[in-house]
């Protein structure tokens, strides 16, 4: 846990130095008037990426949990389109991301509690609504 | 010496605030997820917190999976917020100058206790429905710019790329027609 939070804390910091806690700056980006973002997501992913390529050579398991190094790969289905698609407007229109939102707030940004209000609004309308379809999913499935 | 100055100016063009505190705060933001990755095993994405923290609240069958990674999610959301005030205190503050680092000017900055902290000037109203939408679609795409954009591409992922090009493509649209409607800030 302590290094959890020790990964947070760098991760934080990382968002407040890119300016990726202001969303302005993700408009400014989307508007192709600052192309500052690239190197943030880039400069994030190659660093992971070497983490990912390197350690599960290394080693078989985390020391902490045991856990198996793994690469995070998921399923590809319709929902990463219809789900990124929402996403990407809901991006477009506020320049927010969980994680840089969370920094936000970090950094002084007491407006952006609407947005985290928001996302958690947007989260549970989506967690009851799949919770009713797989519910439902599974009686018919039962009944059969 | 004589130099080309059409790169410069290009680069001037296209990166108005430099690409220093881009870079690093990038590879800052990587480093978080390493650490955690490296000590773990856990490729951490900051959108299932949303999902995870409701299973708190909510016993709809959708959270309720989330309940074996729902504290240590919480821990990882707290270090997020503290790393945002920590720079706030240090950097932001002056406390702290690096050459790397180029202040913007959007958005307000004020003083409390000494503590120069940062808000923005973006409407609340759409800061409200974005999070929605941002909310609704994280959990359905199954990631979000730190889940697909940092760990699923450092991972190679072919479902990350493809969710990292729709939210993206979709995003600059969107904030095209925004802008173009006159919505500002």
């Amino acid at each position: 846990m302590p290094l959890i939070l020790l990964g947070g804390f760098i991760f934080g910091f990382g968002l407040g130095f890119s300016q990726m806690a202001r969303p302005e700056v993700v408009l400014d980006f989307l508007q192709f008037e600052d192309f500052g973002l690239l190197f943030v997501m880039f400069g994030a992913a190659i660093v992971s990426g070497i983490a990912f390529a390197v350690m599960p050579r290394i080693s078989d398991a985390a020391p902490l949990t045991g856990d198996r190094y793994e690469r995070r790969l998921k399923s590809f289905d319709r929902n990463v389109l219809v789900g990124g698609g929402i996403f990407g407007v809901g991006w477009g229109l506020s320049g927010i991301c969980p994680g840089a939102a969370y920094a936000s707030l970090g950094v002084g940004n007491v407006t952006i509690l609407w947005a985290l209000a928001g996302m958690f609004v947007g989260a549970y309308l989506q967690g009851y609504w799949r919770s009713q379809t797989a519910d439902a999913g599974a009686a018919a499935a039962g009944a059969d | 010496m004589v130099v080309d100055p059409a790169p410069l100016q290009l680069a001037a063009e296209l990166f108005p605030n430099g690409i220093s505190r881009y870079a690093v705060g990038g590879l800052l933001v990587g480093l978080g997820a390493v650490v955690i990755y490296v000590g773990t095993g856990i490729a951490a994405g900051a959108s299932t917190f949303l999902e995870s923290t409701l299973s708190y609240v909510s016993d709809q069958s959708r959270f309720q999976r989330y309940v074996a990674s729902r504290d240590w999610r919480v821990v990882f959301t707290l270090g997020i917020v503290l790393g945002g005030l920590a720079f706030a205190a240090t950097v932001q503050s002056g406390l702290v100058t690096t050459s790397l680092y180029e202040a913007g000017t959007t958005g307000e900055l004020y003083e409390v206790g000494g503590l120069t902290l940062w808000s923005t000037t973006v409407q609340p109203w759409r800061l409200f429905v974005g999070g929605v939408l941002v909310g609704i679609g994280t959990r359905i795409g199954k990631g979000c710019t730190s889940g697909h954009g940092v760990c699923g591409v450092g991972s190679a992922s072919k479902t990350s790329l493809v969710g990292v090009a729709t939210f993206l493509t979709v995003a600059i649209v969107t904030a095209q027609i925004v802008a173009a409607l006159g919505v500002s800030p």
